[in-house]
């Protein structure tokens, strides 16, 4: 009995008695996971800027919860996306599908880094078949020349 | 009275500005060294000028002068002091005087320090730097006006945006600016060597400090802004791929690129188009940036100032200087013999350029990706968002090779390297490398290969530069031979590791609990345990707030106590989070307060950031490199060792002596030859 109260005595001691460990605020943390990856993508329509993951808005926190059912009702990644471009439209992705209209913003970085290699290549083949380049004895004469005449241009 | 004087500085400022302008490019074309005199003492001028206006703003700020527009608009008699003067800059207004206000600080500087600087190179510099403020003095005076009186004044301010009122927002904007603005010395000696036809190695000297300062400030200005974002937001993100953002970091990606092919150009006096060019392009983008936050063609959570008039004149004006100096370029650069020694397919030289391709690549596409949404939209051809998913896909690929550069760039030789030499040099580099990608992320907890792939991109890049210090330790006779522009170099490139390890360790290791939470309930993350100990009303002085307090402890013994809060201003509705944040060397503990439910239990979400202190502490090694380098003693002395060459040139002074005529021979090969 002794033994009994000393036991709960410090067991108050250590903490108190109505402290607990915190509970998740979402019932599923691994399905919020899965949410919160997919809001990561979706754009918050009302928001600057912000993906519905980051955002505290009425409508974030609405597009969430559909995530939430949806994933729930065992829909895959794809017919939820499909599902928010049907009713928003492309502008909802922050990700933008590749279509016509997105070709170049897709395909852009690609061809920048091509044409800047092949003219890069270009110039180095340029840079190594001209050899070092010595001044021709013509030209040092003209240098020679021209400094001259300037040097005496300054002193009249 | 008071606004009207400093709106009245601000045209007489000008008045000078077009002077300054006009007067010292047409004496340097007519050779006219009266009028060309009149450079120096027009830039301290407008420096005074700007000065007093800038100084009579803040007045108004300070002394609550609501009868101003622009202070009625940005502050209020409860701001505390200190963000009372950053209000200066929280707006549309002030952010233009800033600009004006550093730029003649610039303009001011380059007449000090380029005494070296022959007079006509000087003269055109300072008047091409002179049309530019000019240009944006004019914006302020007849689109922008920060002295704008309001009859009746209201008796109260609207108070700054809460977002601002934070000390990295009170230096953000002022960083930002020197580095932005400070490329327009760059730019203006590139226009002054286009129409001089000197473009040669002594134009890269002179450019280089002064482009190396500029960058080490725009990339504290740009690492100021992500720490901002960071604490500030509330979501514990520290890049966002914003459209603002972007601005920013453009010109620094261009900087970046900018800094290295002078180094080639002065070296070894090739690549001149393309470095022209560059700096040309560099500041272009500056000024674009400047476009797309001012013109309220974005809108986003930095952008606070819109006003869709004022767009067309910035374009306008963009237009100008992009148009005008592209076409100088267009017209005198065919005539810029490439010279300078050849060099192989595998040497510094050609490393350096494949560096810059990739630069500009990412460039192209950060451009890219913020300008297509807003193409789209005017073409309609329906309405698009670009944001981090598509960044992270397409830029990693382009930086990851320019990291991998940065290892070898610095051992190769100039003119030519042979691969098996550097194999040799650098086996061990690459074996350290792939030995702590395998290796950290499992001491870490985990292994993935995106992990892996950063850690070893990092280590690299550290096992490189101390390759690189232990041979040039080897080829000096003592540490104090080492010139810092090398330290600077290794400095810069240590905190580019830095940086790429702090964004893959937090990237890939960061963990987050969100949970409900009544006073004496606990939660673990990552070792640490947070006890809430409640919420407590407390008041500041223009908001109230709700503050909780979390105890931390490891092991039992306390860390830290955290204090997340949530914000409600008396001029606002909607509350701001303030988040809590303890920062440590391997790892950062962030909280925020959510929202307080029926019950009365509280939201808390608790973070453990490993490592994200690098990413800003890596930007801190950069910008100090750059000016440790630009500090380098060869910049000043050199200045005076390249002086009779120069004149020899440029046809003024002394007759060059006979070791000199080679010397100039080789620049008038290389150097434009336009009759």
């Amino acid at each position: 009995m002794a033994k009994t109260i000393l036991l709960a005595a410090l067991l108050l001691l250590g903490v108190s008695a109505w402290a607990k460990v915190a509970a998740p605020a979402a019932a599923d943390p691994l399905l919020e996971q899965h949410v919160m990856a997919i809001a990561g993508e979706l754009r918050c329509l009302v928001c600057q800027n912000q993906t519905v993951a980051e955002s505290d808005s009425d409508l974030a926190k609405d597009l969430r919860d559909q995530v939430r059912e949806k994933l729930k009702a065992g829909q895959s990644d794809r017919e939820i996306i499909d599902y928010m471009i049907a009713r928003y439209g492309d502008f909802v992705l922050w990700r933008p599908p590749f279509k016509s209209t997105t070709l170049l913003l897709w395909l852009g970085p690609g061809l920048l880094l091509i044409v800047g290699l092949v003219a890069l290549f270009r110039r180095l083949s340029n840079a190594r078949d001209a050899a070092e380049t010595e001044l021709s004895a013509a030209e040092r004469a003209r240098a020679a020349r021209l400094l001259e005449l300037r040097g005496e241009t300054e002193e009249t | 009275m008071v606004p009207e004087l400093g709106q009245f500085a601000l045209a007489l400022a000008f008045v000078i500005a077009l002077t300054q302008g006009i007067l010292p490019l047409a004496g340097a074309t007519t050779g006219n060294p009266a009028w060309m005199r009149v450079a120096r003492p027009a830039a301290h001028g407008q420096l005074v000028f700007v000065a007093i206006a800038f100084g009579l703003l803040t007045y108004a700020f300070v002394s609550n002068d609501f009868t101003v527009e622009y202070v009625a608009n940005n502050s209020n008699p409860r701001l505390p002091l200190g963000y009372r003067i950053a209000g200066v800059w929280g707006g549309h207004e002030g952010s233009l005087l800033l600009w004006v206000l550093i730029l003649s600080l610039w303009m001011a500087a380059v007449t000090i320090f380029s005494r070296g600087l022959p007079d006509e190179m000087l003269a055109r510099a300072l008047g091409v730097m002179g049309l530019i403020a000019a240009g944006f003095l004019a914006f302020m005076l007849f689109t922008s006006n920060p002295f704008g009186r309001l009859f009746p004044a209201p008796p109260d301010g609207r108070d700054l945006n809460p977002l601002l009122q934070d000390p990295g927002m009170v230096l953000h904007p002022p960083m930002l600016y020197m580095g932005y603005v400070g490329f327009s010395v760059a730019f203006a000696l590139a226009i002054a060597a286009l129409a001089s036809g000197r473009l040669d190695a002594a134009w890269a000297r002179w450019s280089r400090p002064w482009t190396t300062v500029a960058w080490a400030f725009l990339t504290l200005g740009n690492a100021l802004g992500s720490w901002w974002a960071y604490y500030e937001l509330g979501w514990g993100g520290w890049w966002f791929w914003d459209p603002v953002e972007n601005s920013s970091f453009m010109p620094w990606l261009l900087g970046t690129a900018l800094i290295h092919s002078l180094a080639v150009t002065e070296k070894r006096g090739t690549f001149r188009n393309w470095t022209v060019l560059l700096a040309i392009v560099t500041f272009s983008f500056s000024l674009l940036g400047t476009f797309l936050v001012r013109s309220g063609v974005l809108t986003s959570v930095h952008a606070f100032a819109s006003d869709p008039a004022r767009g067309v004149f910035i374009l306008a004006f963009l237009a100008v200087v992009v148009g005008g100096s592209l076409a100088l370029y267009a017209w005198r650069a065919p005539n810029i013999r490439q010279r300078g020694g050849g060099f192989s397919l595998l040497s510094r030289e050609s490393l350096l350029l494949t560096n810059n391709v990739l630069l500009a690549t990412a460039t192209g596409t950060v451009l890219l990706g913020t300008l297509y949404p807003l193409a789209l939209e005017v073409l309609g051809l329906g309405k698009v968002s670009v944001g981090s998913p598509y960044f992270d896909t397409v830029f990693v690929p382009l930086v990851a090779p320019a990291l991998f550069l940065i290892g070898v760039g610095p051992i190769a030789r100039w003119k030519n390297a042979s691969l098996p030499e550097l194999a040799v040099r650098l086996r061990w580099a690459l074996a350290v490398s792939l030995a702590s990608a395998l290796a950290l992320p499992f001491a870490l907890g985990r292994w993935s290969p995106a992990a892996g792939f950063g850690v070893a991109l990092a280590a690299w890049i550290v096992a490189t530069s101390v390759v690189s210090v232990r041979d040039r330790l080897r080829h000096e006779k003592s540490v104090t031979d080492v010139p810092r522009a090398f330290w600077g170099l290794v400095l810069a490139h240590v905190g580019v590791a830095a940086l790429v390890a702090g964004i893959t360790l937090v990237k890939g290791y960061e963990a987050q609990k969100e949970v409900r939470m009544d006073p004496g309930d606990t939660v673990e993350l990552g070792g640490y345990v947070f006890r809430f100990d409640g919420v407590a009303g407390v008041a500041g002085p223009n908001y109230m707030a709700e503050r909780a307090t979390l105890l931390v402890t490891r092991n039992g013994k306390a860390v830290t106590t955290l204090q997340p809060s949530k914000r409600r201003y008396l001029s606002r509705e909607k509350p701001m989070t303030e988040a809590a944040i303890d920062s440590g060397f391997t790892r950062d503990l962030y909280a925020t307060l959510g929202d307080r439910l029926e019950s009365g239990t509280w939201i808390v979400r608790v973070q453990v950031k490993p490592f994200v202190g690098w990413i800003w502490g890596g930007a801190l090694l950069m910008a100090l490199g750059g000016l440790l380098a630009a500090s380098d003693r060869r910049y000043r002395i050199a200045v005076r060792s390249i002086r009779p060459e120069a004149q020899a040139e440029g046809g003024r002074g002394p007759a060059a002596a006979p070791a000199g005529a080679a010397q100039a021979a080789v620049s008038l090969k290389g150097g434009i030859e336009h009759g």
